[in-house]
Order: structure tokens, then sequence, then C-alpha cells
């Protein structure tokens, strides 16, 4: 039932990918979005194809599961492309029907936009489908660290995001069963009109409130039974360190920014092939 | 009354990396009046295959009839079959959200479309089965205690008149005195009405006692389905699984082993004791 919902769309495979630091993975990814937006070419999109589609060979994520997370975008891809197709007036025009008409303008800027967002969502859940929840939160926690100089609480936010996302499949499952529980005892939570429905859903709320705060409840006390008390002089069990992977990793990654930016300032605008 | 299962198939997330067969061609058949208890390990699908019962989860494949009725035919009543097919979960006190007993004893009936008249007498009835004091009727389920708690959730399934009560694990987190009080309930319950009882638990001792006939569940197969005595003659098995047999079959096999003339089949310790004073007079 609600179990099938996957939240934080890890995927398990053995990459090298998978093995690197969240540092440079969050790192890297942020290069990547940048680097879409410094270059408007033809050259430019080919190098970037070229380099995405090198890192989803070696993550091993079956291709089937990257283009999922384009499913969310698909309106906004679908108004971009349209203004942009129709409602650009400069250029020549290719095509004219009634009131419209399609530039070659319009339609590279329809082109390019949309390549931008398909590779925006790509990279960034590439980087989602090779980290999971807890190592990326940890690579947050390092990077912010400096923030910390600010007063900025960095360590407990990332604690914070940590147990919220543990939380989440557990809620999950609770929810559920608690569904499961009261259907066993005949409740009818499908049927009847919207304030039926709500009223329907009292059994499986008030449950699983008080569930909700009983393990609050329960992880507080576990947490204070092992003397935690917040960030100041905590070391970790796994503290995250770089090795050769990561810095090959940065390497890569600031080759290919190096080679964007100078392709973005070589390579003028309205140039089509190269 | 009569439950039945042919070639039933479950497979969790299909098509995807987290895929895993939970149940695999399981067949068996369930008759009025019987007190059956389903023993396996953490993730061996006895859990799965309960669920099955009432129709909670649909099987990948196979086919499940209740009282000779396809429960999967696109017609079939599947509100009916859950208050006749009555399940308690797993800690099932964490499904109480009324403000006192008697109102969420009376859900299961109100379901069901009773009168309010109708609904409190069931559901009195049903408190009354599972030996849940008068004076608590009106006292809010959260302030009870652990066992009483499971008590009136309990009651909660029994209010709908169920004629196949399934419970899953209803000792687990109980201590010894509340883990008798319920089992003995529950036989109590058995006896005294026509109910069909099928009791989940992974303590052989818990189940050794009270069922007729033991189902073992292994990594999602049905590995045996016997009575207890013959069940627990295949304790070296059991224990490749995992599962152990009740530890008076140990004490019997070790003292044969030393040269005392006494049947190994023994289930209780109550058996076990005669027929070891026996022994000794002969």
């Amino acid at each position: 039932m609600i179990r099938d919902i996957t939240i934080g769309q890890y995927y398990p495979a053995n990459s090298v990918i998978h093995r690197m630091d969240p540092r440079v993975k969050i790192t890297c990814t942020l290069l990547f979005l940048i680097s879409l937006f410094l270059q408007n070419s033809v050259l430019g999109y080919g190098i970037a194809t070229v380099f995405l589609v090198t890192v989803i060979k070696i993550s091993k994520v079956p291709v089937k599961f990257i283009v999922k997370g384009l499913k969310a975008i698909v309106i906004i891809l679908l108004i971009t492309v349209g203004f942009n197709l129709f409602l650009t007036s400069d250029g020549t025009i290719l095509v004219k029907f009634w009131v419209f008409k399609i530039t070659d303008k319009g339609l590279r800027i329809a082109v390019f936009m949309a390549l931008r967002l398909i590779y925006l969502i790509i990279g960034s859940s590439i980087m989602t489908l090779t980290t999971t929840p807890n190592s990326l939160t940890d690579g947050i926690e390092k990077l912010l660290a400096p923030l910390n100089k600010l007063h900025v609480p960095v360590h407990e936010i990332a604690m914070m995001m940590s147990i919220a996302l543990r939380f989440i499949p557990i809620l999950i499952e609770e929810t559920d069963k608690i569904m499961k529980a009261q259907i066993a005892r005949g409740a009818d939570l499908e049927s009847g009109n919207m304030i039926q429905k709500a009223k329907a859903m009292i059994p499986v709320l008030v449950p699983l409130f008080i569930s909700a705060f009983r393990r609050a409840n329960d992880l507080a006390m576990a947490m204070e039974a092992r003397c935690y008390r917040g960030g100041e002089g905590r070391t970790k069990m796994k503290p995250l360190t770089y090795a050769t992977r990561d810095f090959v990793g940065y390497g890569i990654t600031f080759v290919y920014l190096g080679i964007i930016i100078a392709v973005g300032r070589y390579v003028p605008f309205h140039i089509w092939i190269f | 009354m009569s439950i039945k299962l042919e070639h039933i198939n479950y497979i969790y997330n299909p098509d995807t990396v987290y895929e895993k067969q939970a149940l695999k061609d399981i067949n068996l058949t369930i008759e009025q009046g019987e007190f059956v208890g389903v023993i396996g390990h953490t993730g061996s699908g006895k859990s799965t295959l309960i669920q099955h019962l009432n129709g909670l989860m649909k099987a990948t494949s196979g086919t499940l009839f209740y009282d000779g009725k396809d429960i999967y035919a696109p017609e079939y009543n599947l509100k009916e079959l859950r208050t006749q097919v009555g399940l308690v979960f797993q800690y099932p006190e964490h499904q109480l959200f009324e403000i006192d007993v008697l109102t969420d004893v009376c859900f299961g009936p109100k379901n069901q479309g009773f009168s309010k008249d109708e609904c409190i007498r069931r559901a009195k009835e049903a408190l009354e089965l599972v030996g849940f004091p008068e004076k608590y009727y009106k006292q809010s389920p959260f302030e009870l205690s652990g066992g009483q708690k499971r008590r009136v959730a309990i009651a909660g399934v029994l209010a709908m008149r169920p004629k196949v009560l399934v419970l899953d694990e209803p000792t687990a987190g109980l201590d010894p005195k509340g883990r008798d009080e319920i089992l003995d309930q529950i036989a109590f319950l058995h006896k005294q009405t026509d109910l069909t009882v099928i009791l989940v638990s992974h303590s052989m001792e818990d189940v050794a006692k009270y069922v007729n006939r033991l189902i073992v569940m292994n990594e999602g197969e049905k590995l045996f389905d016997a009575t207890p005595r013959e069940v627990f003659s295949h304790y070296k098995e059991l224990e490749r699984i995992g599962l152990a047999a009740p530890q008076v079959t140990y004490i019997m096999h070790a003292l044969k082993e030393k040269g005392m003339d006494l049947p190994v089949d023994v289930t209780t310790i109550e058996e076990a004791a005669d027929a070891i004073m026996r022994s000794f007079h002969d």
C-alpha cells in the first residue's frame, strides 16, 4: 500500500560515485549546475552531455531511475518550451500559422532552455541517487562548519535533518500499520465525500500522533542516556576523509568547468554550430 | 467456516532492487474450531501470510477461498470478510484512539452498521470475554496499563463477533504474567465459543501449550504443518532455521541419551514431569 512510496530516492549500487565523499558530490553537483549557466552553445551542451553521460555510466544507476525524476518537471518544461517557441518574435521565420510563428531564434532558445532544465534535474538526482540521506547531511554539516563562527548551530541543524529523514520511513510504516489495523476493524477510509473522508482519518491520525510523540520521547531519552549534549567537542565514529578518488573527482570537475568557461568565452552566443 | 489457500505467492516491490518474495506457493486449509499456531523467524513471511487471510493484502498469484468463495472475485465483499476474520495486529494497543474504552471497542460494530445500543451491547460482551474489569469502561484507553490496553484492543476486534480470530504476536512486550494471562484468556475464548484461533508467535514455549496444529514458516515457505508433537520431533531442523523446540524436548532427549526409558515427544512441562515420574515408578 503506502509503503511503495520512496522518499530520499537512494539507489544502492557499488560504484566509485557511491563511495565518494559526500562533500565532493555536493560541491561538484553545485559546480555542474553553475556550469550550465556559463555557456549557451551547441558545443557547450555537447560537453555537458558527455560529462553527464559519463557520470551516469560510472554511477551504475539505471537510466530508468534517473528519468523518473523528470516526471515532476514535465509541466514546467512544456510551459517553458511553449512560451519560448511561440513568443520569440525576432529571427528568421521558419513556420507560420494563424497568429503563431516559429523563428529560428525561438527554436534555439526553447531547445536550450529545455536541455538546461533537464540537466539541472538529472545532475542533482544523480547526487541524491548515489548518496544516502545520512551521509548527505554529514557532508552538509562539514561544508557549513565555517558558519559556526557566525553562531549558526550547524551541528544541531544537521542532527535535526538526519533525525527527520530517519523518521520518514518509520512514520510511513506506522501509518500503513495503523491504517491496516483500522481497516481490519471495518473502517472505511476511501469512500464518501471530503468531510466524511477527513472524519474517517481520525482513527488513523490520533494513534499516529501519539506514536510520533512516543517515539520522539523515546529517542530523546535514548540520546540523553548516551550523554548527547550537542555538537561542541563531539567526534564522529566515521569522520569524513578524502581519498584519492575524491581528489580525482574534484580534478575532473574543475577541468570540465574550465573547458565550459573557455567555450562560453570564446564561442560567441549566435553561432549555431561551434 | 473454512479458509483455503491455493498456491499463494506474494512479492514485495516487484521489479525494483528491493524486490523480495515473501510467500512462496503456500497451500493450506484451516477448518472451523481449530487452534492453529504459526511460527517462524523474523522475516519468514508469517505476518504477510496472516494479512492475506482477511484480504488486507492481495496475493501476487494464487487463490484464497473463504467458505468456498474466491475472495479475489470482483464482486466479493471484502468488508464483510474482515468482520468474519478478525485480525489483531502486533502491539494492537497502538490503534486505540477514542476518548474512553467502551467507545473504542464500539468502533468495529459501528462500522458494521449496528445501532448504538447494539454496539454497546456487543462491546460490553467483548470486554467481558477478554476479562476487562467493568469499572474502567469509562476510562481513557491511554491511561491503562500495557496488558489492559492490549485486552481492550483485542476486545475491539472481538466486538465484531468474528468467526476466526487471528492474533499477531499477542504477547510481544508483555511481562511473563501478562503473557500467561493473555494466552490463557485466548485459550479460554477458544474453549468457550466456537471461535477458530490462529496464533502467530516466534516462541515455541508459548504456542506448544495451547495449539493443536502448528505451521512453521521459513523464508516464505511452509516448512511443517502438523501437530506440535510431530513438529518438535524435527527439532534439529528447527534449530537450523533459527527456531528451537521447547526446552522440555531437549531435556527429554538428553535424559533418553543417558539411558532413561522416556517418550521424547512430550510438549509441555506437566507432561514431561508425569513421564519422568512414571519411569521412576516402573
